[in-house]
Order: structure tokens, then sequence, then C-alpha cells
């Protein structure tokens, strides 16, 4: 068997349903798990996962006791269900109280649960039953020992906890969002609380025959931190996630299933990782691509826009001035990158053309680099009138605000001066003398 | 010909008390807020303001309590209230629009389990604009800023259409237009026969924004008109000794300006 072969279900139904079942797992734990991080429950969801061990082993010893049949999946899930639900009223008991802080009773509950289950693991190994192995399956997660009926049965739960995410979608977001609101309003927020514990132990539980109750919370925050990335809103984060959740477990499952050595947990999670670390690096706006082209961006309009106005300045005094590039760099405090890059710029964008060995600002330069004078010197006017500050402390502070504040904030700084001091305002279409010009006292 | 009702309190407790863990935040409290205009709740740090206002909307446990909204329970007048919790409480890089949390304001009235019809989502834009936020509408909540966020909870407030209103500390870190904007839609909340009861800090411009003052220092202090309520006694009485200070923003209130900073 290949990996594409596993990937395309084409490795025989055993191995296609398998794969069917852990990408439904995946689908519905990205979802899910958006509104778990959104609710701040994620730890929350380590420690009732981890809490499945002992569940997993008692209910092995209790079959393995009355004589049923030791592997049979619905009975060890149960089982997990059961101390991972005890598990989460455990850490509300112990934080609920004031006498623990919420993370040391989840750390807690996470390490006594392990703790007995790792016990309780041992005395499995001694019942003079078989099936012992299989149970290590679900601390690392091993999808290649599933049987259909084991990948149908993680399909329903994990379906039908995608059905209720679906439904109860907007009271849900209401709750994360402002919990003291949505009560005022009338949502039943304790039950509501209490539904989304119920689906993250549902989805706890149909993942851990695949990927293990050590990584299961991997799916519920790896994929929902990486749709956060990706989206500014929720009704886009829930899908994104829930198909990266999806992804990253069928991949993972059929690789996994390809190289039987391979944990499936591990590899599912890897998966995951991959897909996080894409996001974020290349997402759109939060990405560190992004955020770096945009730092980028600022600094050399910064630069330019110092450029410029020297250049307007100069040709204030005398029209027709020209300049050297090297003059101008260097009166604007241009880097040896921005040396290199914005003579490029200026001449590919027509704001300056060449006059021999000098450069001179085209028209069009001569129009923006008015406007960037204009639209310093107005603040410069308006940090004196409004501030207080002496001219050459306006002069600085309006370099620091007038590249990164949006043009509304300037378009209110003018109503100011208007309102309050239009003295400092020459008439319509005219420019602004500098803002060392002296004004009457305020 | 008809006798006009008696007009019923806005809100009534009665015997209030909460205790968080050890000592009461609130203390016996028994106040009647008037039928309609603006309220402030004015007291110290810790004295149990924003308390008061979760108390009467069962969001904290109460120890003993009598509540009344309009003569009647809170579940019998829920969809009467309005609520605007401190901006602090939520955490703004929650994905989600300026217009989508106004929405939330909405939904009550029509139901949380389907999309919200258009015309709902109509209300709730206009209920943005009225704030001065439209264009702000589909923006992501985090890129706000903290006087727009401010704004974009009273939109969702507004977007209840409720008859009482509870606002924790709706001037709370805003700036001085955001201010006037609020204090506007305070004043027209009043003129049409609504109640606003605010838990307000800033004891300079208490008088000249709210009708009616509770202070509050665990215990209600003293309740009534701003005129004959607000004084440096009572005031004194709620804040303990740091006299010469309360007079001082008195005397500034009286005067219709703002104290002058501290020597």
């Amino acid at each position: 068997m290949t990996v594409a072969d596993a990937l395309l279900f084409s490795a025989g139904y055993n191995a296609a349903v398998v794969a069917l079942g852990c990408a439904a797992f995946g689908l519905a734990a990205g979802a899910l798990g958006c509104f778990v991080l959104l609710r701040g429950r994620a730890l929350i969801a380590d420690a009732a996962a981890h809490a499945t061990l002992p569940g997993v082993a008692g209910a092995f010893i209790l079959a393995a006791l009355i004589g049923w049949d030791v592997r049979a999946l619905p009975l060890l899930l149960a089982g997990a269900g059961a101390t991972a639900a005890l598990g989460v009223v455990l850490v509300n008991a112990l934080a609920g109280g004031g006498r623990i802080r919420d993370d040391a009773a989840m750390a807690l509950v996470l390490s006594i649960g392990f703790g007995i289950g790792v016990v309780l693991m041992s005395v499995v190994q001694s019942l003079p039953v078989g099936g012992q192995a299989g149970l290590k399956g679900f601390i690392l997660g091993q999808a290649a020992g599933m049987s259909a009926a084991d990948a149908q049965l993680v399909g329903a739960l994990a379906v039908l906890a995608l059905l209720l995410v679906g439904v109860l979608f907007r009271p849900l977001a209401a709750l994360c969002f402002d919990r003291g609101f949505a009560a005022a309003v009338g949502l039943p927020v304790r039950a509501l609380d209490l539904a989304l514990l119920g689906l993250m132990l549902a989805v706890t539980v149909a993942g851990l025959r695949a990927v293990g109750l050590i990584l299961v919370v991997a799916l519920m925050v790896i994929p929902a931190a990486t749709a956060r990335l990706l989206t500014e809103r929720l009704e886009a984060m829930v899908p994104i996630a829930g198909g990266v959740g999806a992804v990253s477990a069928w991949v993972g499952a059929a690789l996994s299933a390809t190289l039987p050595d391979l944990p499936t947990g591990a590899t599912i999670t890897l998966v995951a990782c991959a897909l996080f670390l894409a996001a974020l690096l290349f997402a759109p706006r939060r990405g560190a691509l992004a955020f770096a082209a945009r730092q980028a961006m600022l600094s050399l309009t910064v630069a330019r826009d110092h450029a410029l106005r020297a250049a307007f300045e100069a040709a204030e005094r005398a029209p027709g001035a020209t300049h050297r590039w090297v003059e101008l760099g260097r009166g604007a405090g241009w880097s040896r990158w921005q040396r290199a890059v914005l003579p490029r710029w200026l001449a590919a964008a027509g704001w300056v053309r060449a006059e021999g060995e000098r450069i001179a600002l085209t028209d069009a330069g001569l129009a923006l680099a008015r406007d960037l004078t204009r639209r310093h010197r107005l603040w410069e006017h308006y940090m004196q009138a409004a501030g207080g500050l002496g001219p050459w402390a306006a002069h600085r502070a309006a370099d620091e605000v007038e590249h990164t504040l949006p043009p509304e904030v300037a378009r209110e700084a003018e109503a100011w001066l208007r309102r309050n001091d239009p003295a400092r305002l020459p008439a319509e279409g005219a420019l602004p003398a500098p803002g060392e010009a002296p004004t009457a006292p305020r | 010909m008809s006798i006009a009702p008696l007009p019923v309190p806005a809100l009534t407790v009665q015997h209030l008390t909460v205790a968080y863990t050890r000592a009461p935040v609130l203390w016996d409290v028994s106040w009647t807020a008037p039928p309609n205009g603006l309220v402030a709740i004015v007291g110290p740090n810790g004295a149990g303001k924003s308390t008061l206002l979760k108390a009467v909307l069962d969001l904290v446990p109460r120890l003993s309590r009598e509540v009344r909204l309009f003569g009647l329970t809170l579940d019998q007048a829920r969809r009467r209230i309005g609520y605007l919790p401190q901006r602090a409480s939520v955490d703004w890089d929650f994905p989600a629009t300026a217009l989508q949390v106004v929405a939330q304001g909405r939904y009550p009235r029509v139901g949380w389990l389907r999309p919200l019809p258009r015309a709902e989502r109509e209300r709730a834009r206009a209920a943005l604009a009225e704030v001065g936020m439209a264009e702000f509408a589909d923006r992501q909540i985090g890129q706000l800023s903290g006087g727009q966020q401010q704004r974009v909870f009273l939109a969702r407030a507004l977007a209840l259409e409720a008859d009482l209103y509870l606002m924790d500390e709706p001037f709370a870190g805003v700036d001085a237009a955001t201010e006037r904007a609020i204090v506007e839609v305070l004043r027209r909340l009043a003129a049409e026969g609504r109640t606003v009861i605010a838990v307000h800090h800033d004891l300079a411009t208490a008088p000249q924004y709210f009708d009616h003052v509770l202070l509050l220092n665990v215990r209600a202090i003293a309740a009534g008109p701003m005129a004959s309520t607000f004084t440096a006694e009572n005031l004194a009485r709620t804040y303990g000794g740091r006299l010469s200070l309360l007079e001082r923003a008195v005397a500034a209130a009286q005067a219709g300006t703002r104290p002058a900073p501290p020597p």
C-alpha cells in the first residue's frame, strides 16, 4: 500500500472507512475547537483527554471480569467519557470554591487522571485475557488497527457533534464573546456552557482511538489557531478550522497506515502543525510575511515622504530646483536598502525626472510633495495650537503621527484648527506657512 | 375619565446582599430608582457599583434579595431590560464585526437559532449609525479604537430597545467625542421616557450628565435627585475622609466646570 493509495481510498474498504472516520473526527474537532479556544477551554479539554485513560483501562478490566469482549470500542469509549466527565466536574469543584487557581486545578486533574490510568494499565497487562496491545493505541493513537465498525462509530459521533455545533452556532458565539450580556438577555448560559463541555467530551472520546489521548487536544487547538490567522470572521473561521482538521486527520491517517510503526496521533498532529506554520508565514493579513511587507512599505513611504518634502521646500525657495540623489537621501535619512530601492520607485512612479546628472520633481511629483508638505504643516500647527508644543517639538511630533494616522484623523485635526485657531490656516488652496510661523498666544 | 396610573419604579431592590468570598460586597442595599430619567451610581472603587448591576441581572449569586423591575421579576421583565457591560470585560480580538456584535441585541427578539432577518439586520445597522459608527459596520472589532468599541457596545444596548438600561461605566476610557456622543444618546433615551442607570466614576461630570444619583459604598449611603443629594456632606460619607478634594469637585461641578488639578 502506498501513501497515494491510502489518500485516494484505494487501499481496500477497511482503510477507506477508517480514513473517512478520521477525517470526520478532524472536521468536528476543528470546528468545535474554535469555540473551545474562544471560550478559553483548551486546557480543560487537555485535562479531560488525559482523564480518559482510567476510564479506558477500567472498562477493559470490568469487561475482562464479567467476560465481555474486552476490545469492544463502544464500551471502552463509554468508560473514557465517564472518567473524562468526572475530571471536568472535579476541575470545576476544585477551582469553583476559590481554594485553588483554575490552572492548578486543571494540571492537578490532568496528572491525577493520567497517573491512575497508567496504574490501571499495569493491572490490565496482568489480566489473563488477550487484546491488551490494542489499548496502547489509546495513548498515542493507532488508526491502522481500527475496524470499519470502529471508524463508523467515530464518524457518527463526529457528525452528531458537528450538527449540534451548527444548530448552536449563534448562541455559542454569543456565549464565547460576552457571557454576561448573553445571560442578561436571557440566553441559558449555564446550559450552553454544559453543552460546549459535552460536545468537547464527545469529540475527545471520538478521537481517542485514532489520535490518542495525549494529542487529541491538538486537533481542537491547532486548526482553530490556524483558521484565526486566516480570517477575522467566526462564520469563516469555523469551516476553515474544520477543513484543516479534516485534511490533517485524513493525510495523517493515510501516512501512518502506510508506515505502521508511525503513531497516527503524532502524524496527524504534525500535518496540522505544518498547515499552521504555513498560515503563520503566509496568512494575508496576520501572517509574518504580510507583517514584514507592511513594515517595509511603511518605512519606505516615510523615507519617500521626507525626501519629497525636502525637494518641495527647495522648490518653494527656488522654483525648478534640481537635486542629487545622494544629498536627497542623506537629508531624508535613507538607509542603505532604501537608497537602492527609492530612486527606482520614484522614477518608475513618474514623480522625478532626470536632468543630466541631477533630478527634478515632475508635475505629478510636485503635486504629491505639495500634499505631503501641507499635511505635515497642518499637523505641526495642530501640535502647536492644541498641544502647546514648541516649533521644533511640533515638527518632531508631526513626523511621528502624519504617516500612520488615518486621513479622517487628519481631517479632524484640520477641523479643530478651523474652529479654534483659524489664523493658522491659509485661504483655500494655499499652503500653510511652515509650522514655525508665530501666531497669537492662546 | 381615566385616572393616570401611579408611575411604577423602573427598579426596586430591597435588602440586597452580595458576598463573593468573605466580606460582603453589597450589604443590605434597599433602593428605588425613579420611573424614568438618567441615574448615576457613584461611589469609590470596590463600593459594589458594578456588582449591584450584576446582582439585579442575576449574573452574580445573591445572598438575600428582592429585586423588582417595573414591578415584575427579572424573567418577566427581561425584554424590557438592556445591559451594557464594561468594555474591558470581553476579548476584543474575537472574530466578529461591529455589526455582528450589535446584531446580538436583536437576536433576543427573533430567536438565536436562525439567521437574522434582513429587517432586523437593518435595525442593527441603524443602531450603529445612531452612535456614529455606520462606516465601521464591517470592521473587525479589534481594529476599532477604545472609544469606538464603547460605541459598539452602546449600539448593541440600543438595539435591544429596552425601557431600562443598566450601564457599567459607559464613559470609562473614552475620548471626548465619544463622551459627547454617549451623552447625546443618553439624553434621547431619557427624553423618550426610558430609564438609564449608569455606574459613573467622574464626580465632576456626574451632576451635568445625570438627574438622579445613588451614592453607594457597600451600603446605599444616599439616593435622590442630583441637586439635593450630590452634596459635599453625602460625598464625604460615601468616600470617607478625603474631604478637601471632594469639596473642590462639588464646587467645580456646581460652577459647571471641571475641577482644577491638585496643586
